[in-house]
């Protein structure tokens, strides 16, 4: 059987969609809103701007997140900036321009209607984080400052030096902390979603594991707003924060979310390289670094020179070889992708080969030291001290690092699952960045999310469902805490031999090779056969010291992994279906002549909406269809 | 490399802690001082003990969860530098390390090296924000900030509430972290209007909380991972003194009516 998705995208002409669309939302009348709890889990961008207007707006709400303060949410270290159509430049951009722009870089596989809202809704983001004191860069005469970010050619990105999640998180964090202080907000740190509980159909409650004392416990509330970030540890090495995980949004698909477009990640092309076995994690160097340095590996196979031993004719400058009119600025999925075929034709650069120069010996000659500095020395910093080199001497080594995934939740125009009643904001949801997101648009996402969208949609569902009063003590709510419980107890029962990070690097590797920046249909095929018997393997031989009834951090983590291997296989399942190439999910075998992506819009212009079917089962196949009225679906090209 | 690591062992909030030695052979220079950790910890569990908890996310510098003494120093040796930012090419081949959670009565121990920095939250919550509700922001170019005010407010909101300068403190003072937000918002005209009200109610929570008051020894400065400057806590105090001043002044005012 088909569910069907319903966008309840608005009637009416493009621009015209999210102003009608707000005027016919029923309300909630002022008193009637205290009556109602809503239950926020994650105080990213989107989590904590949504629990502190909801909050103003006089709902209750109740923030969990599983760090011991909602400002560590991993969205404070997003580096390079948060898009907005102000065109304070006057260089000619335009809501339209950050719209099309959007839809063009998602490769024409998002949502026209949402990606349209999110342009028009950028530029009040701009104003709400001004006026709450985010210090963004600005000009001498004291006017905001923009630069050119990730595929855009026109100056439209707003930045607090090489930190701008943590401005934009902090601004978030102090509106949140500011309605605690109010008494509308109940927090609720190192606390970890590890259930949805559902009741009539409607999701009505949580169930969570307090992580100091290990007690697992339930909240009811008359909505679930889900902005839990997204699922790039999946590959193990990322440059997601380590928390990061899957384990929210997988275990409401597991009770009948659909997970849309779950293969669609975004391999990011500036990160420091591997450099031994011990790696835990992989660093960002901010993509705006693109705009000054320039990538380059030498001509000639096997040259092992020092980089200014090799005269500019030996270099090879492939971005703006291949890309004359992006150049380096090209966007992330081609950038990376033309990283790992100069690397695969043996002339990459540093410890094993698996690095390509990003250079600014040009720009430094050009504009100096100190203007060099001022854009980006937060960021040569950070460079030198992993890595023990100077950039100001010698060019970055960089290559390509999981980042960012497109895929999530679906959700309606709403940010309505396919749950009555459950929200999915920021990372979480598929909605915005169709099959590659451009940079500086998740912060821009997260935010128009949690400070314009939800505010108002939830109203609407709320005044238009008949919610009966629920208690933690309903029957449903003892019965998913009692499988909560079997879970973590199985986790410890076990008492294997391997450790949860063994099977979680396994896991890394694995889908790196096989559902990273290219995928074949072969590969992923073992993928699938691969995949279940790691997961076998982790249930039979894991080890997790310790008890459940503490601060455990083993357990954690292997509650999480274990969730990352039920995600990886629907991955792979997605990307073996997906018989194309489009944005972040490549295809060996679609792909034209010069190795560009191949897409298929006759066949696969819709966005892939899986359901779970139960353990073991084949997940069910659900389409929306992805109409585009006001866009010609062009072949994306920055040539 | 090979090294001796001393790290504190404490099972939970109530339990007694100690120093316990471990080896960690084959500690790779290039490796972070959390990734040293990651190794001993798959040796623990290999060992069927209790890996040693830490917190710790971003691994990047810039969330704040991490951060413990090391060799009595909070963040490590490197200057400016957080602990999962600090590289074990910093130590030299077969150095004991000592390695102890944050000390401060304010943050009681949570396990090994794990704390309760809750306190820092609560302070935030004294009037750490600008009152802006959303929807109601005027167009942002409206409000012009010369940008000596925005880079400076820029330097003290670059705080990642990391603690350190609390720990490193031998009074446990939190002056450097509030002062840091008072700077941030009262640098800004937006900041302007809470002024005052920000400076009293949140050096007041400061006190309330179990933090010792700033003697100027100047450590927190020294510890700080961001190099957050000690000027802002004469700022701080010169905030907080007007404030405190003003009801009277106001009263004064009234009375001469
Ligand atoms: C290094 C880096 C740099 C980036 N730079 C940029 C940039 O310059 N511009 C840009 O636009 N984007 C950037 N991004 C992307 C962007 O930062 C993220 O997509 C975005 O911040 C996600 O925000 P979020 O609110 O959806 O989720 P997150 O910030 O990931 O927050 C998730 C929250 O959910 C909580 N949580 C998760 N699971 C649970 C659970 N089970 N129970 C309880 N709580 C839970 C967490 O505690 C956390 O509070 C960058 C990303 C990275 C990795
Ligand atoms: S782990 Fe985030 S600052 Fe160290």
């Amino acid at each position: 059987m088909t569910i069907p998705l319903d966008a309840k995208v608005p009637a009416g002409p493009l621009a015209e969609k999210w102003d009608r669309h707000r005027g016919a939302l029923r309300l909630v009348n002022p008193a009637n809103k205290r009556k109602h709890v809503i239950l926020v889990v994650g105080s990213g961008l989107a989590g904590a701007s949504a629990a502190a207007s909801l909050s103003e707006l006089g709902y209750r709400v109740k923030c969990f997140c599983f760090q011991d303060s909602p400002r560590r949410a991993h969205s404070i270290a997003a580096q390079g900036g948060i898009n907005a159509a102000k065109n304070y430049q006057g260089d000619g951009d335009s809501i339209w321009r950050l719209f099309y722009d959007t839809i063009k870089g998602g490769d024409f596989r998002a949502r026209e209607a949402n990606v349209y809202r999110l342009a028009q809704v950028s530029v009040e983001i701009i104003d709400q984080c001004v006026a709450q004191g985010v210090p963004f860069a600005r000009e001498y005469g004291g006017l905001l400052a923009n630069r050119s970010f990730g595929g855009a050619q026109v100056s439209r990105t707003f930045y607090a030096r090489g930190q701008t999640g943590q401005q934009l998180l902090i601004g978030a964090y102090q509106a949140l902390e500011k309605e605690v202080a109010r008494g509308g907000v109940e927090m609720f740190p190192r606390t970890e979603m590890l259930d949805l509980v559902l009741v009539d159909g409607r999701a009505r409650g949580i169930v969570v594991r307090d992580l100091v004392t290990g007690a697992v416990t339930s909240h009811a509330g008359d909505a679930v707003v889900l902005a839990t970030g997204g699922y790039a540890n999946v590959f193990y090495l990322s440059t997601t924060a380590k928390g990061s995980n899957v384990t929210a949004t997988w275990r409401a698909h597991r009770r009948g979310a659909l997970f849309a477009n779950p293969c669609y990640t975004q391999i990011h092309p500036t990160c420091i390289p591997v450099s031994g076995d011990h790696q835990s994690k992989l660093t960002l160097m901010s993509e705006s670094l693109r705009n000054d340095g320039r990538v380059w590996v030498p001509k000639r196979a096997g040259d092992a020179r020092p980089p200014h031993e090799i005269p500019d004719a030996e270099r090879d400058y492939y971005l703006e070889r291949k890309y004359p009119s992006f150049g380096n600025l090209s966007p992330r999925d081609i950038a990376s992708r033309a990283a790992k075929e100069v690397c695969d034709e043996g002339r990459g650069v540093g410890p094993g080969g698996r690095g390509v120069y990003l250079d600014f010996r040009d720009a430094i000659q050009r504009l100096g030291e100190p203007a060099i500095a001022e854009r980006y020395g937060n960021l040569f910093e950070m460079y030198q001290r992993i890595t023990d080199e100077n950039p100001y001497r010698a060019p970055m080594r960089i290559y390509p690092a999981p980042h960012y995934t497109m895929g999530g939740l679906w959700v309606d125009y709403n940010l309505m699952g396919t749950i009555p009643g459950l929200h999915v904001l920021g990372e979480a949801n598929f909605s915005d960045h169709g099959a590659n997101r451009l940079g500086a648009s998740a912060l821009m996402q997260g935010l128009a999310d949690g400070y314009f969208v939800i505010p108002l949609t939830i109203g609407d569902y709320l005044a238009s469902s008949k919610l009966a009063p629920v208690g933690t003590d309903h029957a449903e709510f003892r019965r998913v805490e009692a499988e909560v419980q079997g879970r973590v107890n199985r986790l410890l029962g076990t008492r294997g031999t391997r450790s949860v990070d063994s099977f979680h690097k396994a896991l890394g590797h694995l889908m790196w090779e096989r559902c990273g920046m290219a995928r074949s249909p072969g590969g992923l095929r073992e993928a699938l056969v691969e995949i279940p018997t790691l997961r076998e393997q982790f249930w039979a031989e894991v080890r997790v010291p310790g008890t459940g009834e503490a601060f455990n951090q083993s357990l954690e983590r292997a509650g999480r992994v274990a969730d990352f291997l039920e995600l990886a296989e629907l991955m792979c399942r997605d990307a073996l279906h997906r018989e194309e190439s489009c944005g972040g999910h490549f295809r060996t075998d679609h792909q034209t002549g010069d190795g560009e992506a191949k897409r298929d819009d006759e066949r696969f212009c819709y966005v892939a909406a899986w359901e779970w079917t139960g353990e073991g089962a084949e997940p069910q196949l659900h389409r929306e269809p992805l109409a585009f009225e006001n866009v010609h679906l062009a072949t994306r090209s920055y040539k | 490399m090979k090294l001796t690591v001393r790290v504190w062992r404490q099972a939970g909030p109530q339990a007694a802690g100690r120093l316990v030695d471990y080896e960690v052979p084959d500690v790779s220079p290039d490796a972070s001082f959390l990734e040293m950790l990651d190794g001993l910890n798959e040796r623990l569990t290999a060992a069927g003990e209790e890996p040693v908890a830490f917190d710790h996310d971003c691994r990047e510098g810039i969330c704040g969860a991490c951060g413990v003494m090391i060799n009595g120093v909070a963040h490590g040796p490197g200057r400016a530098t957080t602990t999962c930012q600090l590289h074990m090419r910093s130590f030299r081949d077969g150095d004991l390390v000592t390695v102890e959670p944050w000390r401060a009565r304010a943050f009681p121990v949570v396990r090994d090296l794990v704390v309760d920095r809750a306190a820092l939250d609560r302070v935030v919550q004294a009037g750490g924000f600008i009152s802006a509700r959303t929807g109601s922001a005027p167009e942002a170019n409206s409000v012009l900030v010369p940008k000596p005010d925005a880079d400076l407010a820029f330097d003290a909101a670059a705080c990642i509430g990391c603690g350190a300068c609390v720990a490193a403190c031998p009074n446990a003072s939190a002056s450097l972290f509030t002062a840091a937000k008072i700077a941030h918002l009262g640098l800004l005209p937006q900041g302007q209007p809470e002024r005052h009200r920000r400076a009293l109610g949140m050096v007041e929570r400061m006190d309330l909380e179990s933090f010792g008051g700033c003697t100027w020894f100047g450590e927190c400065q020294e510890a700080c991972p961001k190099g957050i400057s000690i000027d802002f806590i004469t700022r701080m105090n010169r905030d907080y003194l007007r404030a405190a001043a003003q009801p009277a002044q106001a009263e004064a005012a009234a009375g001469a009516i």
